[in-house]
C-alpha cells in the first residue's frame, strides 16, 4: 500500500497502483501489439501470398493456372455491390450460408464437447471405464467421415441432423482422445499430494483431474473445432442444403469458380475465428497457465 | 527465530513417533524381483528431525512411500504413535493428513493460487469452511514470509517461495509427521540456506516430527537431530550419527569444529556405501 507522501499533496490525482485497467489497459495492449513485429509480419505474409497468387493466375497466366480465378477477380466479386455471380458481402445469401454452417458447427461442437470431455475424463480417471471404452473408440476413430455419410443419411431424417451428426462424430473423437491424454499427462505427485492432504476420490476428480487436464482439453478443442469444419463441409457437399460446403460444391457443379473460391476463403476465415474463440475461452479458464507462460515471455 | 521455548499450540504436539520394524519391500516389475528395502528397522521419536542419507537408488523414497501410503510393503510393519500404519494383512497404509509429504519437484497445484493451495487441506477435510481456511492460510503464509503473494499462482513465484508455501500447505494440517523427499535438491546454495533457516524456524515453532531425505550431508547435519546413513540397496540402517548441536541453530555453526567432525563422520559412512554401490555396478542416478 503506497501512502500519500506528506508535503506533496496532489489533490484529484490518485496514485497509480498496479497495472492499468479498462481503457488504459486496452491502449497499453494496442500499443504493445502495434510496436511489435507480429502485425507487420502477418500483413507481409498475406501480401506475399496474394502477390504470388496474382502473378501466377492473372499476370503471367502460368499453364495450369490460367483457368483459375485470380485474386483480383475473386476480391472484386466478393466486394461488389451487384455481384455478377450472385455471391458477395452485400448479398443476403452470403450470410445465409455462413449462418447455416456456423449454426451446425455450434451444435456439433457443443455435443462433441459435452460428450467427449466427460468421457475422456472418466476414461483417464478410472481404469475400468478405459478398459470398456478404449477399444471401441480406437476402432471407430480411424473410419473416415465420408464413409459415414450413407449411414448418417439412413439414420437421420432431414438435412440438418445428418450433417450435424457427421461433424459431431469427427470432433468427438479428437476431444475424447485429447482429454484422455490430458488426464494421463498429470504428474502422479499431484494425485499423491491431494491424497496426503485428505482429498477423497471425488475431490481428486474435481480438483486434480479436471483442472490438470485443462491444457490438453483446450488444445484438443482447438483441433476438434477445425476437424468439425472439415467434416461439416464434406457432409454439406454430399447431403447438405445451404452452408459454405454447399456453396463450394454448387459453384463447382455450375462451372463457376469464383464463388467457389469465395466459399473457400470465407470458410478459412470463419474457421480461424472460431478456433480463436476457443483459445480465448481456454485462456480465460486457465489464468494460472497464461500468467506462468507470460513470465517465460510467451 | 522468535518463538523459542513457547509452548506450541498444536493438537498433535508431542505426537508423531514412527517405528519402522523389520520392513522389507520387494518390487516386481515384469516378474523380476527387486529387493529395495531389506529388513530395515528404525525408531524415530516424536518431534525429532530425522535425516535420511544414502546412495542413490538405495530405497529411501521407497521407505517414505511406505509411510505415506503410496506403496505397500512386503514384510514387516510400520507404526505411528503405536498404531499400525501398515503390516501383515494391511500392506498399504491409508493416506492421511497426519503424514504430509513435500515432494522433490514440488507439487503445489499449479491451477490454484498459493492461498488456495494452503487452504486446500482444511477445506477438503471439512475442518474449516472456505473463508476460515483462506484466512488461516493467509496468516500462515505471512508467518512464513509470504504475505503478499497469496493470490499468485505457483508458476508466478520463485521456486524458493513455492517450496516454502508447500511446507506451509503441509503444516496447516497440523500433521504428526512431515515427510520431505529431497525438497531442496535443485536449488542454488543461497536459496538453500534461506530455505534451511525458514524450515528450522517453522520447526522451532511446531516441533513436528520430520523425516527428511537428502543427499547433502552438510544439510543433514545442519538440520537434523540424527542422521541415518542407509546402506546401498537393499536398504538398511548402516550408521546413525547423533547431532547434539543445540537449537535454535543458525549459520554460525557451519564453521564450527564440531560441525565439521560430524560431517566427516557421516561422510565416511556414506562414502563406503557409495563405493559398494559403484562396485555393485549400480549407476549413480544424479
Ligand atoms: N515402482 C518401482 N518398481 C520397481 N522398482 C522400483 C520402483 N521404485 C523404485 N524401484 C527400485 O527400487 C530401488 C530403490 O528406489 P528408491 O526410489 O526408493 O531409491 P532412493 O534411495 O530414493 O534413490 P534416489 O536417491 O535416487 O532418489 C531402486 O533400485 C529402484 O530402481
Ligand atoms: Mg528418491
Amino acid at each position: 500500500m503506497s501512502e500519500p507522501v506528506a508535503g506533496q499533496p496532489q489533490p484529484g490525482v490518485t496514485p497509480v497502483q498496479g497495472p492499468p485497467a479498462g481503457l488504459g489497459m486496452f491502449l497499453y495492449k494496442a500499443r504493445k501489439n502495434l510496436t511489435g513485429s507480429t502485425p507487420y509480419l502477418m500483413m507481409g505474409g498475406i501480401g506475399l501470398w496474394l502477390l504470388t497468387w496474382w502473378l501466377l493466375c492473372e499476370v503471367f497466366s502460368v499453364p495450369r493456372f490460367e483457368k483459375m480465378p485470380g485474386p483480383v477477380a475473386v476480391l472484386s466479386e466478393l466486394f461488389s455491390v451487384e455481384p455478377f455471380l450472385g455471391i458477395s458481402v452485400f448479398t443476403q445469401e452470403y450470410y445465409q450460408h455462413i449462418y447455416l454452417s456456423c449454426r451446425r458447427i455450434f451444435f456439433a461442437f457443443m455435443i462433441a464437447t459435452g460428450l467427449g470431455v466427460p468421457l475422456g475424463l472418466f476414461m483417464g480417471w478410472s481404469k475400468t471405464v478405459r478398459d470398456y471404452a478404449f477399444p471401441i473408440l480406437e476402432t471407430v476413430r480411424p473410419i473416415p467421415i465420408l464413409a459415414w455419410v450413407p449411414l448418417a443419411i439412413l439414420m437421420f431424417a432431414g438435412f440438418e441432423a445428418p450433417v450435424i451428426y457427421l461433424a459431431t462424430l469427427a470432433s468427438f473423437f479428437v476431444t475424447t482422445l485429447n482429454t484422455l491424454l490430458g488426464v494421463d499427462s498429470i504428474d502422479e505427485s499431484y494425485f499423491r499430494a491431494a491424497g496426503c492432504l485428505g482429498a477423497k476420490r471425488r475431490h481428486i476428480f474435481w480438483h486434480v483431474v479436471v483442472p490438470g487436464s485443462m491444457p490438453f482439453i483446450f488444445t484438443g478443442l482447438q483441433i476438434s473445432i477445425g476437424v468439425a469444419w472439415f467434416s461439416l463441409v464434406a457432409a454439406e457437399m454430399v447431403s447438405g442444403d445451404g452452408g459454405l460446403g454447399y456453396l463450394i460444391v454448387d459453384a463447382y457443379m455450375n462451372n463457376v469458380t469464383v464463388p467457389m473460391v469465395i466459399g473457400m476463403i470465407t470458410l478459412g476465415f470463419v474457421g480461424w475465428i472460431t478456433s480463436a474463440l476457443v483459445r480465448l475461452v481456454g485462456n480465460r479458464l486457465m489464468q494460472w497457465r497464461v500468467r506462468a507462460l507470460a513470465l517465460e515471455g510467451r | 527465530m522468535a518463538a523459542v521455548g513457547t509452548v506450541p499450540a498444536r493438537e498433535n504436539a508431542g505426537k508423531g513417533a514412527i517405528s519402522i520394524r523389520n520392513v522389507t519391500k520387494i518390487y516386481d516389475p515384469e516378474g523380476v524381483n527387486v529387493l529395495a528395502v531389506d529388513d530395515c528397522s528404525l525408531e524415530i521419536a516424536a518431534g525429532e528431525v530425522c535425516m535420511i542419507v544414502g546412495p542413490s537408488g538405495c530405497g529411501k523414497t521407497t521407505l517414505l512411500s511406505a509411510i505415506a501410503g503410496f506403496h505397500s510393503i512386503t514384510f514387516g510393519e510400520i507404526y505411528l504413535d503405536g498404531e499400525l500404519l501398515c503390516g501383515p494383512g494391511k500392506p498399504l497404509a491409508d493416506q492421511g493428513a497426519d503424514r504430509v509429504v513435500v515432494f522433490q519437484n514440488g507439487a503445489l497445484f499449479p491451477w490454484m493460487s498459493l492461498a488456495d493451495n494452503v487452504a486446500y487441506g482444511p477445506t477438503v477435510q471439512g475442518r474449516l469452511n472456505k473463508t476460515q481456511a483462506r484466512e488461516k492460510a493467509l496468516d500462515m503464509l505471512a508467518e512464513a514470509g509470504l504475505a503478499d503473494v497469496g493470490d499468485k499462482f505457483p508458476g508466478e513465484v520463485s521456486s524458493g517461495m513455492a517450496r516454502r508455501a508447500e511446507i506451509v500447505r503441509a503444516l496447516i494440517n497440523d500433521p504428526k509427521v512431515l515427510l520431505l523427499d529431497e525438497p531442496y535438491r535443485a536449488m542454488d546454495a543461497l536459496t538453500k540456506s534461506i530455505m534451511h533457516e525458514a524450515l528450522l524456524e517453522m520447526y522451532d515453532r511446531t516441533k513436528v516430527t520430520i523425516f527428511f531425505i537428502t543427499h547433502d550431508l552438510e544439510e543433514s547435519i545442519f538440520l537434523g537431530d540424527r542422521v541415518v546413513v542407509m546402506t546401498t540397496r537393499p536398504c538398511r540402517t548402516k550408521k546413525i550419527v547423533e547431532v547434539n548441536i543445540p537449537r535454535p541453530r543458525d549459520y554460525h555453526i557451519l564453521s564450527s569444529e564440531e560441525f565439521r567432525l560430524l560431517v566427516d563422520e557421516a561422510n565416511e559412512a556414506v562414502h563406503e556405501e557409495a563405493i559398494k554401490a559403484f562396485e555393485a555396478g549400480e549407476r549413480e542416478l544424479a
